[in-house]
């Protein structure tokens, strides 16, 4: 099977450089798909966040959520990069990448990817604004949108 | 029993992590969150979020999921990541 890349982590990525890796040994794929996610701008005057997780369970679930993509489609690389820490609007988040076999499944396998590790992995984002800090609530639509998958 | 604590949760208790040693007939996650939330005022506003989360050796929990002495549960609110 194809390594899966799975970095929690401080630093920020290359998406470019994890789009070269994903294409390496590839198998019978023909289409990576990746999913980028970025700290919004928010009009009401977010200056920072800071993005906390539980070491271990992170990592545990996030690996069975590659598990459960991959025993959806056949994949060949699979990558999750999630940063930790205090961010700013503009910088990157998160990076998820799939190689698989055509752009119907790839696309698929990314959007499960990115929906169940927005409803499953264990992060929490707290919000800097002008009136202080404010953790950021969990909204009904992610969990729509991890649920049209199944369980 | 080891108690982590995440997010509001832990800023609201004050600490992120401690041990506990309920008795014996404390064996769900439910039973546990009653237990615990005796043990300040603090605890108890906090376990009372109405969407806490638990897990029970870094995997999600319902809340009548077994808990044991061995274990370590944790508490949070609903995840905000990606």
């Amino acid at each position: 099977m194809a390594p899966v890349k799975l970095l929690v982590s401080a630093e920020d990525f290359d998406p470019g450089a994890e789009i070269a890796l994903l294409s390496e040994d590839q198998g019978e794929s023909g289409a990576i798909a990746t999913f980028i996610g970025l700290v919004r701008g928010a009009p009401d005057g977010v200056t920072a966040m800071t993005l906390e997780h539980y070491p271990g369970m992170t990592e545990k679930q996030i690996g069975r959520i590659i598990d459960e993509a991959r025993s959806r489609w056949t994949l060949d690389r699979v990558t999750v990069i999630h940063r930790v820490g205090r961010l700013c609007p503009g910088e990157r988040i998160v990076f998820v990448g799939v190689a698989g076999r055509h752009r119907g499944e790839s696309f698929a396998a990314c959007e499960f990817l990115i929906d169940w590790l927005k409803t499953r992995a264990p992060f929490w984002k707290l919000e800097e604004t002008p009136s202080g800090e404010r953790w950021v609530e969990a909204r009904d639509e992610d969990g729509k949108r991890a649920e049209r998958w199944g369980n | 029993m080891k108690i982590v604590y995440f997010a509001a949760l832990r800023r609201e208790i004050g600490v992120g992590e401690e041990s506990v040693s309920p008795p014996a007939e404390i064996a769900t996650v439910a039973q546990l969150i009653e237990w615990l939330k005796a043990l300040s005022p603090k605890h108890a506003k906090a376990l009372s979020a109405p969407r806490l989360m638990a897990a029970v050796n870094q995997d999600h929990a319902a809340m009548d999921a077994p808990v044991s002495a061995a274990d370590e549960v944790a508490f949070f609110p609903p995840v905000t990541g990606g």
